[in-house]
């Protein structure tokens, strides 16, 4: 008989869940876990964490002051983007792109107004790129290009006349208007917090019932496997919602990301996440009996794989095709892209569903897993 | 040395080598950290979908249609039939970008009028949005400039980029590098934050205390195998890096140790510090966490420290991992003078002096 599907005594279970908050109001850490570590990771990932570039330092070596590339200059110094210094010294500028002290340089060479007003002009502008800073790197290159070609455009127009460009970009970004980064990485990061949560709190919480001896007691009492399962998963369940609650307030008044789905939804979406979550942590439960291979296993197997192959912040369609294959059993992909529908876009019922339907499936299946893997047994 | 620091040192080997689950810790996880990171962590913009809604009859907006297509970046195009269908679209996610041609947008072109194309991109993504829209304007720009060319003379200068220190802008040598960083901090941390928690959980604690070794000669048995097995962690990522993934190592390998044995001293101080805290293994895994993340994150690692507000990025300096990641990657990709590696190894010095005389002095005064 599988003792995990015995009938469940409310009174046991309810004891239980006593024992257990107890336990968690008494030790600081849970608690860290469930509220410091949330807002500090939502603090990190509003201020520290941004691809917004801003302030980038670039040189600018002009080895003769020309008027006719004052124009491409000043689309530097003019730009909000960077922190532009000039000089007539090229070597000077290369050091400070060597020690990493500018991100690049742009070379106006000594030659550049003879060759340009040659027969046939031959002019050559150079740019230099850290490519050490990748990201940085390939938006100067871009930035660099565009300037360049809006120069060259605006010079080919007769004297003082604006010149039109036969096809003109018009950009819009929907739900995010102004394109701030911190708007699709904060929910995102909400993701990997209940992730963390949810796993972490409850292998660590078991583990240490096996090596403090504690579940050997547990199992001399008339308890069944089911009701130590409600007896770990409801308490957590509730302190996992109440941090959900405070990332949520923290990302909308702290940050101003806004909330444009429904309240209900989103906590439904939550709470089915939050459920798979929670599941893994007690599978990773009954491979590590000690805390330390607890914890390793959850920051590998549960929070490295959110962070890096969820596409909250690493774009999934760029991976090698093995790895988005692996992605689609990472149910933090689900749930990164329903907070981040749910809050800038609303409640797009259809890709929401398709969502929740996946991550639903995973907690069945890790549910299932538990449940046959946990025996009351001791060894 | 004295003969029971020396064992100590032993014990604490052993301690990690024996069990089997530690040692498997030890060496699979970096492994599979190294796989992730390096072909994971890209901001590049690739296999994207696009959408298009072209109301144009002429032929402008069908060959713009085809540069786009043919760019590598896109490798799924979906034709529109309705304004309608773009809502849904970018809603749905069917597609990163819709580029919408209005109906007089050939009609414009010919009449030497400026045309207009729309881009709308989708806000939940925005960063591969606007990348992707570059990669747009760029094929769009070109087009312009043949289209000037047929009125016009050809271009009268030329634009030559260069990228210094990583050619092709791959993305794997701006990670890999920092790896080495990262992946032996991770071991130092994890080895020396567990240790004194977990005798203590454990009750071995107690049979340390009552041994002849000073404080001082307890930590150093704790220090010296988790250096040892963290650098010699750094040393298989930097043989993975040059000889699985072929990133040329430019620089000086003494200089890089003495600057990473510098960094993972200040690491250990870290480690043993919050072990001191710690009354229980649970609280050492937290108190980890707690330092390793936001270390991390304000150290340049995932994204460049001067994207953030100044005042932290005062807060990055007193980050160890901030100042060995600009040797780490300047060493490796740039050849960096001694004077450099010097100049961000002093600070990681200062770090490591106080945070091994904090450990060792709040771990006296747990003594007590």
């Amino acid at each position: 008989m599988n003792l995990a599907l015995r009938g469940l005594s409310l009174r046991r279970v309810w004891g239980l869940i006593k024992k257990e908050s107890y336990q968690i109001v008494r030790d600081p850490s849970s608690l860290i876990i469930a509220f410091v570590l949330p807002a500090m990771l939502l603090f990190l990932f509003g201020t520290a964490v941004s691809l917004d570039i801003t302030n980038l330092k670039v040189g600018i070596v002009l080895e003769e002051t020309n008027p006719d590339v004052n124009l491409f200059v000043e689309s530097f110094t003019n730009s909000p983007y960077f922190d532009v210094t000039i000089s007539r010294d090229r070597h000077k500028i290369e050091k400070m792109v060597l020690e990493g002290e500018l991100r690049g340089m742009v070379v106006v060479p000594g030659q550049f107004d003879r060759d340009l007003n040659k027969a046939t002009p031959d002019a050559k502008i150079q740019v230099i790129t850290d490519g050490s800073e990748t990201n940085t790197a390939s938006f100067l290159q871009n930035y660099v290009t565009g300037a360049w070609s809006n120069w060259l455009n605006q010079r080919e127009a007769q004297d003082g006349m604006v010149f039109n460009p036969p096809i003109e970009i018009v950009d819009r970004i929907w739900y995010n208007e102004d394109a701030n980064s911190h708007f699709y990485l904060l929910p995102g990061s909400i993701a990997i917090i209940m992730t963390l949560i949810g796993t972490l709190l409850t292998s660590l919480v078991i583990a240490r019932e096996w090596e403090r001896g504690t579940m050997e007691a547990l199992m001399a009492t008339p308890v069944s496997i089911g009701e130590i399962i409600c007896g770990k998963i409801i308490p957590y369940f509730t302190l996992g919602m109440c941090s959900m609650i405070l990332c949520v307030i923290i990302t909308v008044i702290g940050f101003g990301v806004p909330l444009r789905g429904s309240v209900w939804l989103l906590m439904l979406v939550s709470a089915l996440y939050l459920g798979t979550a929670l599941s893994m942590g007690l599978l990773i439960s009954t491979v590590a009996h000690n805390q330390f291979v607890a914890s390793q296993i959850s920051l590998y197997v549960a929070y490295l794989p959110s962070f890096l192959l969820s596409g909250f912040i690493f774009e999934i369609s760029s991976m090698p095709i093995i790895l988005r294959g692996i992605t689609y059993f990472i149910p933090a992909r689900y749930f990164v892209n329903n907070l981040q529908t749910l809050f800038l876009t609303g409640d797009v019922f259809k890709l929401i569903f398709m969502n929740c339907l996946w991550v639903g499936l995973f907690g069945i299946v890790l549910m299932y897993l538990v449940v046959k893997r946990v025996r009351k047994r001791l060894d | 040395m004295n003969a029971s620091i020396k064992s100590l040192i032993y014990k604490e080997f052993l301690a990690v080598l024996r069990d089997n689950r530690a040692r498997v810790v030890l060496i699979v996880p970096p492994l599979l950290q190294l796989f992730l990171f390096s072909y994971a962590v890209t901001l590049e913009v690739k296999n994207v979908s696009l959408a298009i809604y072209n109301q144009d009859q002429g032929h402008h907006s069908t060959e713009v249609i085809e540069r786009i297509a043919a760019a590598p970046t896109f490798n799924n195009i979906i034709y529109l039939k309705k304004a309608s269908d773009i809502d849904e679209t970018v809603d749905q996610q069917k597609a990163l970008l819709v580029v919408q041609f209005p109906a007089d947008f050939s009609r414009n072109i010919q009449a030497n009028r400026t045309a207009n194309m729309q881009i709308i991109l989708d806000g939940r993504r925005s960063n591969s949005a606007s990348i992707t829209s570059g990669y747009i304007s760029e094929i769009v720009d070109d087009y312009n400039q043949e289209l000037l060319a047929k009125t016009n003379q050809s271009q009268p200068a030329i634009l030559y980029p260069i990228n210094w220190f990583n050619p092709n802008l791959d993305y794997t040598w701006f990670t890999i590098p920092s790896l080495v960083a990262v992946l032996a901090m991770l071991i130092a941390l994890v080895l020396t934050s567990l240790s004194v928690a977990r005798e203590r959980e454990m009750g071995t604690f107690e049979q340390l205390l009552v041994s002849p070794l000073t404080p001082g000669g307890i930590l150093i048995g704790k220090t010296i195998p988790a250096l040892v097995l963290a650098i010699a962690e750094g040393t298989l990522i930097l043989l993975c890096a040059i000889f699985v993934f072929g990133i040329k190592f430019q620089g000086s390998f003494i200089l890089l140790y003495i600057s990473m044995i510098v960094f993972l001293l200040s690491i250990v101080g870290f480690g043993l510090f919050i072990s001191s805290l710690c009354k229980t293994q649970q609280q050492s895994v937290v108190g980890t966490f707690l330092f390793m993340t936001p270390s991390m994150n304000i150290s340049g690692f995932a994204t460049p420290v001067e994207n953030m507000p100044m005042w932290l990025q005062y807060v990055a300096e007193l980050s160890p991992m901030k100042h060995f990641l600009i040797v780490a990657k300047g060493v490796f990709l740039k050849d960096i003078s001694a004077q450099m590696v010097f100049n961000n190894t002093w600070p990681n010095v200062i770090i490591a002096i106080c945070t091994l005389s904090a450990a060792t002095w709040l771990f006296r005064k747990r003594m007590e």
